[in-house]
């Protein structure tokens, strides 16, 4: 397969979002809505269940996002999304995006079910991820998207993470839906992109998983937000791919900085050895070696 | 046109006639034959309607809590696990205040695994701010899931229709199955009061801080507490144009009664037999049917009641640690009247057990020859055997 051209995508300038949202300073999750709705346009809406977005949308009477927003049942997204997808269609709305915006707790954990069940279903709707990587919204619980190595405070102290962090994108590829991509604050022209492939390609379910730092969580500075995410995809943590039909795989990054680089600056991994880090090295090697297996020679940048 | 059908395809013919657009399922015994028949409708073209085959009970509330909330009629149905497994979501729907319509088959909970008719599983939803109606017949089942429509599109409250396992959903009787001319006299479509629009976007269900949270629980109540009133209207309207109904409760020989039955479901049937033996007897006995449980018909239930010697309550269901869960409620309704009758609670029929004929009369002859109750719940037709010492 040829790889595509690499080419330099305009983001628009306006906005979907107000400003005076609730995300705290730094805020990952509220970068990835921002330009996820520049990509989607005002023709859609969002399903938002518990989650850090729950809040950063706005409490009654104020909305901080210029799109119709249907907050939901923490467990809800995948099946809450399909019936606004089928009451639009009943209506002749076949048009309207419907976009469901989750956190990693509701997708990876306790929305787990109703997604697979809407993405077994192939509902024509799009899946969003944004993955801060615990449960940021309640006081940074572990979720089963925390990583190895990680502190939270559920796996606090020496009683840190010693569970892999669940791979929910090759979970979604395993339901065979139609697209299903990583992205990152930290690469916009690449998520801009992907969020637009998404939105445009209707008829099935699509599934974007957006790596989103909680500098609260993660114990960073809020201005290294988007540097973090950046060295996510540098030491291969968090390889920038996208699947087609569950099986057609295209990387779209290749990283060749090593992991310490990326775990040392944040506070949540302050307690790991050297051994600690070859360790995960071991593990990040092990899944890019994995990925390249499955993209084979179709390997392109952002 | 009159035909013969099951107490469960009553439901879904009402549902097809109802122009309901998403049905959203998990299958539970015994609601299955309800949506299998509406699965049916959807894929032959009968009804204009999306069937979504869902994963859970859990997802079937919340898939149609989404299409409603895009702002089409839309329908579910369960049963026992199945409900308690959407409880979540019955909270949902209610204080989002979706006119979303249920059919809720009265089942047991396990453990032990028990398939048959009992009522705890919807009574203990009681608090979930749901419209509960029961249901005694095919007929009754095929009219009220129509008033339900009706009933919660205009108080914007979600409904349960409640009938019993297997003695209702899988018995097979004469029901008239109205017109579809009729039926769209009675129900218009669908007018949501407010929706997911891209052209004027809103936020719905969001966080909701302490200064307004009581507010929008007043409102529910609010909107119960027209919930009689409004179904009488409705009731009203059904009576002209299909020549039946019901009330939120029935009376039958209640006028001259010292001693009054108070039953639901399919109970009704049996005990208005009894009524009718006893009466040929001379006994001064009456039957009172409790169609609607949520909201309570409080006001209904003192008229009837208050100035009779006795009332024996038959309850299919039991909340631990208190009574009969009727009982509670009627007890709860009479105890402001300054003279009001003796309370029998009687436990009859969980899991399936019958309630027969025979049932009815030993309650009657109970009550009659006691000055009080020996307890305050009285559970009839115990087997020593089972029982811990």
């Amino acid at each position: 397969m040829n790889a595509e051209p690499v080419k330099a995508y305009q983001i628009p300038e306006g906005d979907s979002i107000y400003p005076g949202h609730l995300g705290c300073p730094g805020c990952g999750a509220a970068i990835a809505m921002k330009f996820a709705l520049k990509a989607l346009g005002t023709k859609c809406v969002l399903i938002i269940p518990a989650s850090c977005w729950g809040i950063i949308a706005g409490a009654y009477p104020q909305t901080s996002l210029k799109v119709p927003v249907l907050h939901a049942a923490f467990a809800t997204s995948g099946a809450t999304a399909s019936g606004v997808r089928a009451a639009l269609d009943m209506k002749g709305d076949t048009e309207t995006l419907v976009v469901a915006w989750a956190g990693d707790g509701g997708t990876f954990d306790i929305g787990f079910q109703a997604l697979s069940g809407a993405v077994e279903r192939n509902e024509d709707i799009l899946y969003v991820c944004y993955d801060n990587e615990a449960y940021m919204n309640t006081g940074v619980q572990r979720s089963s998207s925390t990583p190895f190595g990680t502190r939270t405070t559920t796996t606090p102290g020496m009683g840190w993470k010693r569970t892999r962090k669940k791979n929910i994108i090759e979970v979604l590829a395993a339901h065979r839906i139609p697209y299903a991509a990583t992205a990152s604050i930290a690469f916009p022209e690449d998520m801009f992109r992907k969020f637009q492939k998404a939105g445009n390609r209707k008829g099935g379910s699509r599934f974007i998983h957006v790596f989103s730092p909680c500098p609260t969580g993660w114990r960073i500075p809020s201005e290294l937000s988007v540097k973090v995410a950046r060295l996510a995809v540098q030491t291969n943590v968090f390889p920038l791919y996208e699947v087609e039909g569950g099986i057609r795989y295209t990387l779209n990054t290749e990283g060749h900085r090593p992991v310490q680089d990326y775990l040392t600056i944040q506070g949540r991994f302050r307690h790991l050895t050297g051994d600690d880090m070859k360790h995960i090295q071991e593990m990040v090697d092990e899944d890019r070696d994995l990925l390249a297996q499955k993209t084979k020679a179709e390997t392109r940048r952002p | 046109m009159r035909q013969v059908m099951e107490g469960s395809h009553a439901v879904s013919e009402a549902v097809r006639l109802a122009r309901v657009q998403v049905v959203s399922a998990y299958p539970i015994t015994p609601q299955t034959h309800i949506v299998e028949a509406l699965s049916e409708f959807c894929a032959e073209g009968a009804m204009n309607a999306r069937f979504i085959c869902v994963e859970s009970e859990h997802s079937a509330m919340a898939a149609v809590i989404g299409a409603c909330t895009a702002g089409v009629r839309a329908f579910t149905a369960t049963s026992s696990h199945g409900l308690a497994l959407m409880h979540e979501l019955l909270h949902w729907a209610s204080a989002a205040r979706l006119p979303i319509v249920m059919a809720e088959v009265n089942r047991a909970l396990g453990p032990g695994w028990n398939i048959w008719m009992d009522q705890t599983d919807s009574l203990a939803q009681r608090d979930t701010g749901w419209i509960q109606l029961y249901c005694e017949d095919g007929q009754e089942v095929l009219d009220t899931t129509l008033q339900a429509f009706r009933l919660a599109e205009n108080v914007h409250l979600p409904v349960m229709v409640v009938l019993d396992a297997f003695f209702l959903s899988h018995t097979h009787e004469p029901v008239n199955l109205p017109s579809q001319d009729e039926v769209d006299r009675f129900l218009p479509p669908f007018l949501p009061r407010i929706t997911l629009d891209v052209e004027n976007p809103y936020a719905l269900n969001q966080m909701s801080p302490p200064n307004v949270y009581m507010e929008m629980r007043h409102n529910i109540q609010a909107a119960m507490e027209q919930v009689p009133g409004r179904f009488d209207l409705v009731d009203k309207e059904f009576s002209s144009i299909f020549g039946r109904s019901y009330g939120s409760v029935e009376t039958v020989c209640c006028d001259d009664a010292n001693t009054v039955l108070v039953v639901s479901g399919t109970a009704a049937g049996t005990c208005r037999h009894v009524i009718s033996q006893l009466r040929l007897r001379g006994e001064k006995v009456g039957m009172l049917k409790i169609k609607m449980f949520r909201p309570f018909p409080a006001d209904r239930v003192r008229s009837v009641l208050g100035n009779v010697e006795k009332v024996a309550v038959v309850d299919r269901n039991f909340s631990f640690g208190a009574s009969g869960i009727f009982a509670q409620e009627l007890r709860a309704a009479l105890c402001a009247l300054d003279q009001r009758p003796q309370i029998f609670g009687y436990i009859a029929g969980l899991g399936g057990r019958d309630v027969t004929t025979e049932t009815f009369e030993e309650i009657y002859l109970r009550t009659r020859q006691s000055d009080r109750p020996e307890s305050e719940s009285i559970w009839v037709g115990l087997s020593s055997k089972e029982r811990e010492p």
